[in-house]
Parts: C-alpha cells; sequence; structure tokens
C-alpha cells in the first residue's frame, strides 16, 4: 500500500504569555499513514495531537520538518484538493443553513452546481441530516455540528480525512453512528486519521495507531502488536467458598449478596479454583478473563511521563 | 473563482451585521435632519446641506468599514470558522482579498442606499438633478476602499476593539495630516521643517478624497487632480492589502 501522509522530524515550538517564553510542543515526529486505513493518533490532553493535524493542513508552520501529502508538499493547494479535515469543536458559519453551508464549501472546490446538489443530498442522507438541511446552524446542536461537519469533510470525496476529536462530546448513540461513518468511509477507500482521547473507540476501529506523550511519539504500529494477546487475569464470580480459602489462589475482592470477585493472575490456578468450588458445593457465576487493552498501553505509557 | 466565493459569503454575512443597519438609520437621520442644522446658518441654505449631506454619508460609510472591517478577519479566527476554510486547496490571500471584496460589495450596497437618499432629497428639493453630486460620491466610496483596506489589515492580527480605535486614528490621521503641510510652510528651515515635511509625506492624506467644496459650491474640478486622488486612492489602497497579505501569509491559527 502506498503512503498517503508522510510526516519526518516534525518540530513546532511556540511562544507564550506577555513576556514571551518557548514551549517546545513537538519534538521531532515521523509517522506514516498507508492508503485505505484508519489511523489513530492518540494522547492526553496537550501532547500536541491537534498541533500536528494543524500543521499537515497548513493552519500553523512547522520550524522543522517535512510534511507530504497525496505525495506533493503539504502546502501545494493541488495536496488539499484530495483531504478533508473535521476540527475540534467545529463552528462553522452560524448565518447558513446546512444546505447552503455545504454548497459554500463545495464551491470552494470548484464544483459545479448539479454535482454540489448531488453531493450534498447523499452527504445529508450519511449524516442522517436531512430534516434539519434548512435550519440556520445557529439552532443545532453540538451532535449535530459533529455531523454537518463530517459531510463539510466529505464534499470533495476525499482520499485522506482527518478528524480531530470526531467523538467528543457526543452521545453514546451519536458516538457509534460516527464510528459507523468513520468504517463505511474506510470500506469506500478511503484513509482516516483521528485523534482522540476516547480509547474503546479508538479500539474498536482503528487499524494502526501512534501514541504520542509530550510532543515525542512513543510508540506506533498495528494494534494487534502493540497490544499483548497475554491473560493479565481471569475474574471470576462464584459463591459457597470462604474468603480465607481463596486468600491462597488469588486476589478474593468483593463480597456482595454472598458471592466473591476472585482475581487471579496464575492462569494455572484456575483448574483448582474450579475443583475447590465443585468439593464445597458452590457456584460459579461468571469466568472472565482480561487481556490488555488500549487503555493499559496507554496509561502505562503516559504516567511515568 | 475562490475570492468571490469568499467575497459572496463575507456579504451575506456582513448584510446580517445589525450594527449595518444602525449605522445606515443614523445615516438616514443625518440626511433628512440636516435641513434643521441649515436654518440655523447664514448663507446659501441648499448648499450647506448638501455639504454636511455628503459629510454624514462620508463619516457614516467610514464607520461601516471600520466597524464591520475591524471583526471580519478577527472573527474568523476567534470564531475557528477559519480552520476548515484554510484546510481547503485556498491560498491564504484568497481568503483575505475575499473578505475585503465582500465587505467592499457590502459598503457599495450601502453607499448605494444613502446616494439614493441623499440625491432623491436634493431632486425633490430644488428640481434639479445634480451629477457632480454623484462625482462627490463616488469619491468618498474610493476613501471607503482605503480604509476598509486598513480595517483589515488591522484585523489581522489584532482584537476588533483595538483595530477599530487604530482604524478611527488612521481616518482623522489622514483628515487632518494636510495641516501637517501647512505647518511645514511656516516653520523656519531646519530639522524641524524636514520632520515635518517627512511626516506629512508619510501620513495618508484623506483629504485628497474630498470634493465636496468644488462640488457643491460649483467650482472648476481639474481633472488632474481627479486622477491623482483616484491614482493615489487604488495605490495606497493595493499597498495596504500586499501588507495585510504579507503579515496574514506566515500566522499561525493556533
Amino acid at each position: 500500500m502506498s503512503t498517503i501522509l508522510s510526516i519526518e522530524g516534525l518540530r513546532k515550538t511556540f511562544s507564550q504569555g506577555f513576556i514571551p517564553r518557548r514551549k517546545e510542543i513537538l519534538k521531532g515526529i515521523s509517522f506514516a499513514v498507508s492508503e485505505g486505513e484508519i489511523f489513530g493518533y492518540l494522547g492526553p490532553n496537550g501532547a500536541g495531537k491537534t498541533t500536528t493535524i494543524k500543521c499537515v493542513l497548513g493552519l500553523i508552520f512547522p520550524d522543522a520538518g517535512r510534511i507530504e501529502l497525496c505525495g506533493r508538499p503539504h502546502l501545494d493547494p493541488r495536496s488539499k484538493e484530495k483531504v478533508g479535515f473535521l476540527p475540534e469543536n467545529p463552528y462553522f458559519y452560524d448565518h447558513l443553513t446546512a444546505r447552503e453551508f455545504l454548497d459554500f464549501y463545495g464551491q470552494l472546490f470548484g464544483l459545479a452546481p448539479a454535482v454540489r446538489r448531488e453531493r450534498i443530498r447523499a452527504l445529508l442522507k450519511l449524516v442522517d441530516m436531512e430534516r434539519a438541511a434548512d435550519l440556520s446552524l445557529r439552532k443545532y446542536s453540538r451532535g449535530m455540528l459533529q455531523r454537518v461537519g463530517l459531510a463539510q469533510a466529505l464534499i470533495n470525496e476525499p482520499s485522506l480525512v482527518v478528524l480531530d476529536e470526531p467523538l467528543g462530546g457526543l452521545d453514546p448513540i451519536g458516538r457509534k453512528e460516527v464510528r459507523d461513518i468513520i468504517l463505511r468511509m474506510r470500506d469506500e477507500g478511503r484513509t482516516v486519521v483521528l485523534s482522540s482521547h476516547i480509547l474503546q473507540d479508538i479500539e474498536m476501529i482503528c487499524d494502526r495507531v501512534a501514541i504520542l506523550v509530550g510532543g515525542l511519539i512513543l510508540s506506533q504500529g498495528r494494534l494487534a502488536d502493540l497490544i499483548s494477546e497475554k491473560i493479565l487475569f481471569t475474574e471470576i464470580v462464584l459463591s459457597g467458598v470462604g474468603r480465607e480459602e481463596l486468600a491462597a489462589l488469588g486476589e478474593p475482592l468483593s463480597a456482595l449478596a454472598g458471592r466473591t470477585l476472585l482475581k487471579v493472575y496464575d492462569e494455572a490456578r484456575i483448574p483448582t479454583v474450579l475443583d475447590l468450588v465443585r468439593d464445597r458445593k458452590g457456584s460459579i457465576h461468571s469466568l472472565l478473563s482480561r487481556t490488555q487493552t488500549l487503555e493499559d498501553l496507554f496509561v502505562g505509557m503516559v504516567k511515568p511521563q | 473563482m475562490t475570492i468571490k466565493v469568499i467575497a459572496v459569503n463575507t456579504f451575506k454575512e456582513a448584510v446580517r451585521d445589525r450594527i449595518l443597519y444602525l449605522l445606515l438609520f443614523f445615516a438616514a437621520a443625518a440626511i433628512l435632519l440636516s435641513r434643521v442644522l441649515a436654518m440655523l446658518t447664514v448663507g446659501d441654505r441648499m448648499k450647506i446641506v448638501k455639504d454636511v449631506r455628503l459629510a454624514s454619508i462620508s463619516v457614516f460609510g467610514a464607520l461601516m468599514a471600520i466597524l464591520i472591517g475591524t471583526g471580519l478577519v478577527y472573527k474568523e479566527i476567534e470564531k475557528r470558522t477559519i480552520f476548515t476554510l484554510i484546510s481547503k486547496p485556498i491560498r491564504r490571500y484568497e481568503f483575505l482579498l475575499g473578505k475585503y471584496f465582500g465587505l467592499i460589495l457590502t459598503l457599495a450596497v450601502m453607499m448605494a442606499s444613502m446616494g439614493l437618499i441623499f440625491l432623491g432629497l436634493v431632486l425633490v428639493e430644488t428640481g434639479v438633478f445634480e451629477g457632480r453630486l454623484l462625482l462627490a460620491l463616488v469619491y468618498v466610496f474610493l476613501e471607503l476602499l482605503l480604509i476598509t483596506a486598513v480595517a483589515i489589515l488591522f484585523s489581522c492580527f489584532s482584537t476588533p476593539i483595538l483595530s477599530s480605535l487604530f482604524s478611527l486614528g488612521f481616518y482623522l490621521i489622514g483628515h487632518f495630516s494636510w495641516s501637517l503641510e501647512a505647518l511645514a510652510k511656516k516653520v523656519q528651515p531646519g530639522l524641524g521643517r524636514t520632520l515635518l515635511a517627512v511626516l506629512s509625506a508619510v501620513l495618508p492624506d484623506l483629504e485628497n478624497f474630498n470634493i465636496r467644496t468644488e462640488v457643491v459650491h460649483a467650482l472648476p474640478l481639474p481633472a488632474a487632480h481627479l486622477a491623482y486622488a483616484a491614482a493615489y486612492g487604488i495605490l495606497y489602497t493595493a499597498f495596504v492589502l500586499a501588507l495585510a497579505v504579507l503579515i496574514f501569509r506566515r500566522r499561525d491559527f493556533v
């Protein structure tokens, strides 16, 4: 697969305050995104995710480094013809209706009126905003703005879609819908780069991730390679066995309504626990193995910083 | 093409600004009430009425350019609407010029409204349509082209309040800088005179666009002066816009 976005040695320093103090936000970032994948860009607040995205889109000028978009230098307007972007907390011209707003962006890409009409119709359907199409954006809720923002990012049928915190501020249903739209983008052959700190969502949809902490990428790669398949521990909810007896096998935690939650770290001990429960005529209510999650990996990386 | 799309959108945005209509209302009120003012004066009342009305159009036009122009670019940055715009295949100068021409279009509509009220009233009062009054309005508009460029320039790096103050300062200095030239002639030759001469050359001279006295009092208007004023306005505007583009070109949108 060919590379659609490549970043090498990106650095950016900002001067802040009345008496300017220099703060290095990006300390030499390099990564590449291949065509057709969903790439998750993760990091805690202030790590430099948005700064990186703004550099890519030409909103901020990096101090050093090289960015290539669709095989061209990122500031070349031709490279932006195939890029869609949804900023964090999007604000749009609130005097326009959704239809006028999308039409305005369509015109910026030089699309013919008939093409614009057809795309706007399809996009409003995709983001389920047909009913509010002729309502002024001033009256939109945050979730509605996010959807129209997504439609705006797709008006030029981009090859690469960059989404900055696309799931922020949405309710669970809204998040699921946006996730589905992102997956559909990939199915249509688009590449998606998204930044987020909602790790479950990233875990569900991303093919590859990069973890950014304090302006440096600490880890990047395929999710399956980053997160080990090793079982961290097994949680067993059981009843009929005393806590004292269980303590030798694992970590008995809560005892609610006569049930005990036992955390077993050594896999080899699970058959022993099951035998013990059978001997005491007790019951097993549930048995769940926990493998490493993206969150474990993320917390493990962010904490030492 | 992109400039036109942004200009039309800016026009749609600007015409929804209430402050525009407030100023238009006051301008219309000033045009109508100038008759009352004329009653208190001695001389040819109609000439004074025309002069006051033209001055009102000039002042309110400048206020419109400053109060709307200084917010145009700043609002885009503050409300972050610029993020999605700049990420599209448009160049930054196209964005800035689109904003400029959008406001110019708005001001043209406003000038036409004020001009219609003014010319209509004069026609009713005197029964004569005076083409020269139209010429005075064209030069007021030329002045607005420059003031709008200045407002947009300040809007590229400063808040609307500060930009308004700076632009208002530019407007006032521009209308009084001719007195520096007069002062320079009265000062003894030397450092003071040179300084005054340099200052009067550097500072804008907006009185170039003021042909009201000549128009109202039917004085001759040399074509050379008209051509000079037009060239002065267009070149000065181009210079200020180029400066704005230069500042905007390397700005980070944090």
